[in-house]
């Protein structure tokens, strides 16, 4: 497959997505960044955020990951993500919930809590956007 | 000999029984086996990427973090014991144990001080026995452990390693003991010392997710730093490293289970077989004993008739 990635999107305990793809778009720390075929090998922390990846048929999956790295080395891309979710596997309900609680107060103010405000705002986000949902 | 034989049967029955249920244990142990096998094999690709990364960054920048530092007097080590909930799974608990006993004799001997760490209520309970204190033990999923568990073990141990020597709850080593799974047949009591991380290392892990050592590692860019990757990196990869000890424990367990409650049901089969035989013997006593009795009767009576 000379005139494609091959991508992983791996959560801790099983393979979310994997294949052959033209594009990846993933957020990390410092940014979006997108990765296509010859790009430079890197490796960077990602923060909670959705991914977007472009299959090699056309179709996108879109999927969030909360934090974990990107590593893309020699047209490989591997998304390690501890809770990694397609978008398809979200659980709406439970992510504005989860939204709302980290929101009002209740918990503990901290790096804790505004993890779980953007990780519930990533879900949320990733369904918005899958319009194939 | 009447009564003899009812206990017999009587013993027969519950032998029979319990044979049932220890069938039942064997098969429920033998299916969960095979989904213990997958859930560690769905596990290894995140650990072989984590494993790739790590290497990467230790290749390419100097590696100077907390989590990789030795103590140059190292004087605590945290003992991470991983054992079953529950019994019936023949010697896997307790050769855990014996393990674990074997690396506190070393440590000890290397003068340091032991804290205790378990999973399972089994190592719980035999440390509350001997009145050795735990500083904390999780239970209650050794038999299909979840990533969570593996984080938060994963955090804990972080959290008292990198304090600082002399501070309450310190400790200078992580080890941890689990039951290798190697195959149906061998499960084997493991020692590792899991921090200070040494990157470098031979993936403990098994081959299968260790990166060929042929391979080249490409000359990565790091985002944002080769310092903030590693960060983010070496936590995880200690608590991929826990999960993956925790679901080998689980798949061990599991054989162990199946191997015991197999030799179980054999043992009840065999028990069956002899008091059947004794069973019938005590049966035909018996009815022997009767027949000399009626006989016995008969010749009395006819004797008696031919005297008078």
């Amino acid at each position: 497959m000379a005139d494609s990635l091959t991508v992983e999107l791996v959560a801790a305990d099983r393979v979310v997505w994997s294949g052959a793809a033209t594009m990846v778009i993933a957020r990390t720390v410092e940014g979006d960044i997108g990765v296509l075929r010859g790009h430079a090998p890197v490796l960077s922390v990602l923060t909670e955020a959705v991914v977007e990846i472009t299959s090699e048929d056309g179709s996108v999956v879109f999927a969030v990951a909360d934090g974990g790295f990107l590593s893309v080395a020699g047209d490989r891309v591997s998304i390690l993500s501890e809770h990694a979710e397609l978008s398809a596997e979200v659980d709406v309900d439970a992510a504005r919930a989860a939204l709302e609680e980290a929101r009002s107060g209740s918990l503990p103010t901290g790096d804790e809590t505004q993890r779980r405000i953007r990780m519930a705002e990533a879900r949320l986000r990733v369904v918005e956007r899958d319009t194939s949902r | 000999m009447a009564v003899s034989l009812r206990e017999y049967r009587a013993r027969i029955k519950s032998t029979e029984s319990m044979k049932k249920i220890t069938r039942a244990m064997e098969l429920i142990a033998a299916s969960r086996i095979i989904k213990a096998q997958q859930r560690a094999q769905a596990a290894a690709p995140y650990a072989r990427e984590l494993t790739r990364a790590v290497s990467a960054v230790a290749t390419y920048s100097n590696v100077d973090h907390p989590l990789t530092k030795e103590e140059t007097d190292p004087k605590r080590a945290a003992v991470l014991v991983v054992t079953s909930d529950r019994g019936l799974a023949g010697a896997y608990s307790a050769s855990v144990l014996k393990e674990a006993e074997r690396l506190a004799e070393r440590l000890r001997s290397e003068g340091k001080e032991i804290d205790l760490y378990v999973t399972g209520r089994k190592a719980e309970a035999y440390y509350r026995f001997r009145g050795r204190p735990v500083v904390q033990a999780w239970t209650g999923f050794s038999d299909q452990p979840s990533y969570e568990v593996a984080a938060e073990i994963g955090r804990t141990l972080i959290a008292s390693f990198v304090k600082e020597q002399g501070e309450e709850g310190d400790v200078d080593e992580v080890h941890v003991v689990y039951t290798r799974f190697r195959s149906m047949l061998t499960q084997e009591p493991t020692a590792v010392r899991l921090l200070p991380l040494e990157v470098v290392e031979a993936e403990e892990g098994g081959s299968s997710e260790a990166p060929q050592k042929t391979e080249l590692l490409p000359l990565y860019e790091f985002e944002p730093s080769p310092e903030r990757v590693l960060d983010a990196l070496l936590p995880q990869y200690v608590q991929s490293r826990i999960f993956f000890a925790l679901l080998q424990a689980a798949a061990s367990e599991l054989a162990a289970r199946q191997k015991a409650m197999k030799s179980a049901t054999d043992n009840a089969d065999e028990l069956i077989k002899k008091y059947t035989r004794v069973a019938n013997q005590a049966r035909q006593a018996g009815i022997t004993q009767e027949i000399s009795e009626i006989v016995g009767g008969v010749n009395a009576l006819a004797d008696a008739q031919a005297e008078a």
